[in-house]
């Protein structure tokens, strides 16, 4: 599965120009919760960037901002390289968010349909999309024929139909089980390898930060923010094998202790 | 699992499908069986009550007279059915555009609701002249509003996160309505249009009544009252069937069209699983 993977030594990546540049970002919502306050975060381009950190400290919101989804209340939040910069994005949600109504084939088709392009003009990318998360054998089936992996599945086919540069996942694979999951780990690693885009990935797990992140970024809560960026030195490919390896556990410890002080700064006083 | 307690299970099963039709028809025999000894051991006149024979007898007598009738109440049942439908998903479409709009004009869609059609039917007769359009007026009126909350509500009821894919995708207002809200609002619609098509009768029936239209283009109602007047109670229990049987067709019908609809993905349509 992972035999076209990249190789990409992440100390190299350092140079790379930024894909997304977000300086000095607060967002306060009208209720008045500040969900995250002067965030400084530059996204490399073709890293995968893990946002980790416990629930409630503003990383769907970061995701958000990111996406154009929400506007920041203070700061900037720049793509240097796009001038489309929203019709460029894919985003995958933690619930598969499918439209019930519609085969996996409409729902994939779903991004190319709103900018105008035809069934017949998009069937060819619709079926390579659904290929490439190996589910072209179901493209006429419903969501509720499919297993929850299945529908996540046609989820992310479904962000990278339009070929973007950047695709933005939060927590897509926190309600599948662990086997399902691992599968999934690896089955994203492999389309980044292939296609080369930036890669923003939410999760609160320590050990999906690391088994699939160049680099992480460390959040802590109340208010928001980013307490530590780690950096894992481990090139792709990366297999299962990489799982049990002592610098995968060394690398989660380090991510585990970044995670605790997290944790112990965002307690409320 | 056991084979015996699988087959035990299919077996019971079966039994449950058989009893669903079978009970409800013998009580129906039993009642009809009921009502024929009632009429014959008492010797009821058949103007006062008519035993099911007479009943049936003069259904197949009068069909002339009363399957014209049905044509007639179910034109009207059917034009204000559709006119319904337009008018509240339009209305619905217009409200979900605008908070402003819903405002404005769901109070009123609610007064026009709870008024009771019968006090309202003597102005109708005053100010508009042609009969069928009173009929329609007044059938409109008692079924619209159904079918104009169950679609406000359904066009409402979209996932949040598709709503933001669709904005992601820099989808258009008429996109988001047409590749998003709208299908999402077709259970709920499709569940106001069967309350409606039962309310569509009712409101053709009883503003016959009133109007006591005669003579061509009239219906069921006004051929219970014409036979009332004289005496012709066996008549007027066959009209009164006929009604009954309209309203169970349009009910199974519109529940038919529903179940093809939604059978794809709506959980209502997919029934329990094997
Ligand atoms: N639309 C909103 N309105 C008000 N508060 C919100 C909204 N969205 C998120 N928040 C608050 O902002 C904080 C961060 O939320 P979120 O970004 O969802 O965290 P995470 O994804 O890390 O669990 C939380 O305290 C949450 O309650
Ligand atoms: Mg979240």
């Amino acid at each position: 599965m992972a035999q076209a993977a990249q190789s990409i030594d992440p100390a190299a990546s350092a140079e790379q120009p930024s894909a997304v540049v977000l300086g000095g970002v607060t967002k306060r919502f009208s209720n008045g919760t500040t969900a995250i306050a002067d965030l400084d975060l530059a996204v490399r381009q073709g890293e995968f960037l893990s946002l980790l950190g416990p629930s409630g400290c503003g990383k769907s919101t970061v995701l958000r901002l990111v996406a154009g989804l929400i506007e920041p209340s203070a700061g900037t939040i720049r793509r240097p390289d796009e001038q489309n910069a929203d019709r460029d994005i894919g985003f995958v949600f933690q619930e598969p968010t499918l439209m019930p109504w519609a085969s996996a084939f409409t729902n994939v088709w779903l991004p190319l349909r709103l900018r105008g392009v035809s069934k017949r003009a998009a069937r060819d990318r619709v079926m390579e999309a659904l290929d490439g998360v190996g589910l072209a054998a179901f493209a006429g089936s419903y969501p509720r024929e499919l297993s929850g992996g299945m529908k996540m599945r046609v989820s992310i086919a479904r962000a990278l139909v339009t070929e973007p540069r950047l695709l933005l996942l939060d927590e897509p694979f926190a309600a599948l089980d662990e086997i399902t999951r691992f599968r999934l780990n690896n089955d994203l690693l492999e389309l980044w390898g292939r296609f080369g885009f930036t890669v923003v990935f939410v999760t609160h797990s320590v050990f999906e930060s690391v088994y699939l992140s160049s680099r992480i970024a460390v959040m802590a809560a109340r208010p928001g923010r980013i307490i530590r960026t780690l950096t894992v030195d481990e090139p792709y490919p990366r297999t299962d094998a990489f799982r049990t390896t002592p610098h995968y556990g060394e690398l989660c410890n380090e991510t585990s202790a970044a995670l605790l002080l997290a944790m112990e700064e965002g307690r409320p006083a | 699992m056991g084979e015996a307690e699988a087959s035990g299970r299919s077996r019971a099963e079966r039994f449950d499908r058989l009893a669903r039709w079978l009970l409800p028809l013998l009580v129906v025999v039993a009642i009809v069986f009921g009502w024929h000894l009632v009429v014959v051991v008492n010797e009821i006149p058949p103007y006062i009550l008519p035993g099911p024979g007479t009943v049936f007898a003069t259904l197949v007598k009068d069909w002339p007279i009363l399957s014209g009738a049905l044509v007639n109440t179910l034109a009207i049942t059917t034009l204000a059915l559709i006119v319904a439908t337009l008018g509240g998903v339009g209305l619905a479409i217009l409200f979900s555009q605008s908070r402003l709009v819903e405002y404005s004009f769901f109070p009123i869609a609610v007064v026009l609701q709870v008024t009771p059609i019968v006090a309202v039917f003597p102005l109708i007769n005053i100010y508009v002249d042609n009969t069928t359009a009173k009929l329609l007026i007044c059938a409109w009126i008692v079924a619209f509003f159904p079918i104009l909350s169950n679609t406000t509500l359904g066009l409402n009821s979209a996932d949040r996160n598709l709503h933001a894919l669709f904005h992601l995708y820099g989808a258009s207002r008429w996109q988001t309505l047409r590749h998003l809200r709208l299908p999402a609002a077709m259970p709920y619609f499709l569940g106001g249009l069967r309350i409606a098509g039962g309310l569509s009768l009712i409101g053709a029936v009883v503003a016959e009544f009133v109007a006591g239209t005669a003579g061509f283009g009239s219906g069921l109602a006004f051929r219970i009252i014409e036979a009332g007047y004289r005496l012709n109670t066996a008549r007027m229990f066959a009209a009164l069937i006929l009604i009954s049987a309209a309203g169970v067709a349009i009910y199974l019908v519109l529940s038919l069209a529903s179940h093809l609809i939604l059978r794809k993905w709506h959980e209502s349509a997919i029934g329990r699983e094997r």
